[in-house]
């Protein structure tokens, strides 16, 4: 049993400074921009008595003659090509909508799902009515964004055999803007868990398993209990996870490597304490600093 | 209550590591995440307190008013609780949707501060069969993060602990007593509350049991029981909740752990309260 009980007053000052080159150009929300009327209105902006003002808090950018401010805490804005977590939401005509955290749920269509059985099978009327067998509203899946609606809905796809229901392990939410986009998003750490880092923000840890059997098409999970030693793998990543977004690092496979590194001499619930996870972090950084990467 | 929906392979999970007492988060089954407590951040209020258990962020202010006693308990003063759920914690509040949760809450608060040992109500009695302090308690939730019921009872202790009840002066003219209020903001008296209680809630998943709970394993959780623990291990009240049953032997080892935490809990709020007041640091509020 353990209850640890602080006081506001005594938290470590300073200890959420922003680690990273100058920012340039933050505004927060109503903030006067330029009053020089020969500038366009871009996103996060408006105009007001003639001069632009920012409607969210963020960097202000430029290009040309068109001013925008980039919002430092915001949904999802996916891109063709994204990988995403997301949960299924409700059941619709041939489509399940998803929640991605973005503005809109996403939707994903049965025709772009693989089905058991081969990847050229008609979809019939038959599979309609089996929707909720293969995908029920709850369940959590790895897809990819295949295309963005003009109103900023996203559509998903699964066809490949990396995308698709995910079973046992633990989802981790955190913003956006702090997933490193990278050629790959799909990590086997060698410590024995995968890593699924969603563009949209949702982590997904879980025990590696061996071998992905194609018959079932991935809709059948295991629901074996699962060795203490991953799930303790899986308790540090999270917490090593979740210590690294809260003192705002990019997120990518070495950096949650090196905080599982530096973290090892902790105990896994230790990791939930505020000046444990900074220091796991200042580690984190200097040994990126280190290796110039 | 939350709107966190989980899959099936997810609930097997926290099921699993619940049986192994090793939480998603690596706690035990009977660890609590960590607190952060402060108390008279609100300066319009007589006694106010915030307290932010991980995600869940609960602000509470104590008002307090003269007002006739209660003829059925003439020689005692009265607690009012009032839980405001904000739209901000999550949009379920939004409109009446927190009302219910709100009522729940507070009448859980109700009963826990029922008991007579839980705070001295014959000291705010002022004026026995006549006036009384009436205590408004108005708990404000801002954020939703799991075992909102822990949370809240926590800052209210931590707010009645603040709070400074101005002292009255009484003077007898004909026909009756005039009560007289000082204006000196440091002429007040303190109310004890080494006996409140704070809440505890055990939930049940699997066949063992968890306190402190997050959103994920409230979501895994058939039933639960809810029960007021003071700092001596007195149960002052006690309710279950959830669509699941209990077994009456897992009923007393529940709440043999509640007490047990529960103790620890007002123990260690209690030192961590009395240490600020001696620190008399200035409040740091939602800035950080």
């Amino acid at each position: 049993m353990s209850v640890d009980i602080r006081l506001a007053s005594s938290r470590p000052a300073g200890t959420d400074l922003y680690h990273g080159e100058n920012p340039g150009n933050i505004v927060t929300p109503g903030d006067v921009i330029t009053a020089d009327s020969g500038f366009m209105r871009g996103h996060g902006t408006y105009m007001e008595d003639e001069c632009l003002h920012a409607s969210v808090a963020g960097t202000v950018e430029r290009v040309n003659k068109l001013i925008s401010v980039r919002p430092l805490k915001t949904r999802y804005n996916g891109e063709i090509g994204d990988v995403v977590i997301g949960r299924i939401r409700e059941l619709a005509q041939k489509r399940w909508k998803v929640e991605t955290h973005s503005r809109m749920d996403s939707v994903l269509m049965l025709s772009s799902v693989n089905l058991p059985g081969g990847e050229l099978r008609r979809r019939s009327e038959e599979d309609e009515k089996m929707m909720r067998h293969y995908l029920k509203e709850g369940d959590l899946i790895s897809a990819e964004v295949q295309n963005v609606m003009s109103d900023g809905c996203l559509s998903l796809h699964t066809r490949s055999l990396k995308y698709g229901k995910l079973g046992q392990g633990c989802l981790v939410c955190i913003s956006p803007s702090l997933v490193l986009r990278r050629k790959t998003h799909f990590h086997n750490l060698p410590i024995g868990a995968s890593i699924i880092l969603g563009n949209n923000g949702f982590i997904w840890i879980s025990p590696t398993v061996q071998d992905k059997s194609e018959e079932s098409g991935g809709y059948e999970t295991n629901l074996q209990p699962i060795p203490k030693l991953d799930r303790e793998v899986i308790a540090r990543l999270r917490n090593c996870v979740l210590a690294l977004a809260e003192c705002k690092m990019l997120l990518f496979d070495t950096c949650i490597l090196y905080a599982y590194e530096a973290s090892l001499k902790y105990a896994v619930k230790d990791l939930l304490k505020p000046e444990v996870a900074v220091e796991v972090v200042d580690l984190v950084r200097q040994r990126l600093e280190l290796e110039g990467s | 209550m939350t709107d966190a929906e989980l899959s099936e392979a997810e609930k097997t999970f926290i099921l699993h590591s619940v049986q192994d007492n090793f939480r998603e988060d690596g706690r035990g089954n009977e660890d609590f995440r960590h607190m952060e407590v402060e108390t008279g951040l609100i300066s319009n209020t007589n006694g106010s307190a915030r307290v932010r258990l991980a995600n869940t962020d609960v602000l509470v202010g104590v008002k307090v008013q003269l007002t006739a006693v209660d003829p059925e308990k003439p020689e005692v003063g009265r607690l009012d609780f009032f839980i405001d759920c904000s739209a901000n914690a999550t949009p379920a509040f939004e409109g009446r949707g927190g009302e219910d949760l709100g009522s729940e809450i507070s009448a859980m608060l109700t009963r826990a501060y029922s008991c007579p040992s839980a705070v001295d109500f014959h000291s705010l009695c002022v004026l026995p069969g006549q006036q009384c302090w009436l205590l408004y308690v108005d708990v404000l939730l801002l954020e939703c993060g799991g075992n909102l019921f822990d949370a809240v009872s926590i800052a209210v202790k931590a707010a009645l602990f603040n709070l400074k009840i101005p002292n009255v002066t009484m003077t007898k003219d004909e026909g009756g007593v005039e009560l007289d209020l000082s204006d000196d903001p440091f002429d007040f008296k303190r109310l004890n509350v080494a006996g409140a209680p704070v809440v505890v809630t055990v939930n049940k998943i699997g066949h063992k049991h968890v306190v402190d709970a997050s959103e994920k394993e409230e979501e895994c959780t058939l039933a639960r029981i809810i029960l007021g623990v003071t700092e001596k291990g007195t149960i002052t009240s006690m309710r279950k909740e959830g669509s699941g049953s209990l077994d009456s032997d897992s009923i007393s080892e529940m709440m043999e752990s509640a007490r047990k935490v529960g103790m620890e809990l007002n123990k260690i709020l209690l030192k961590a309260l009395e240490e600020e007041e001696k620190q008399g640091a200035k409040t740091v509020g939602f800035l950080r």
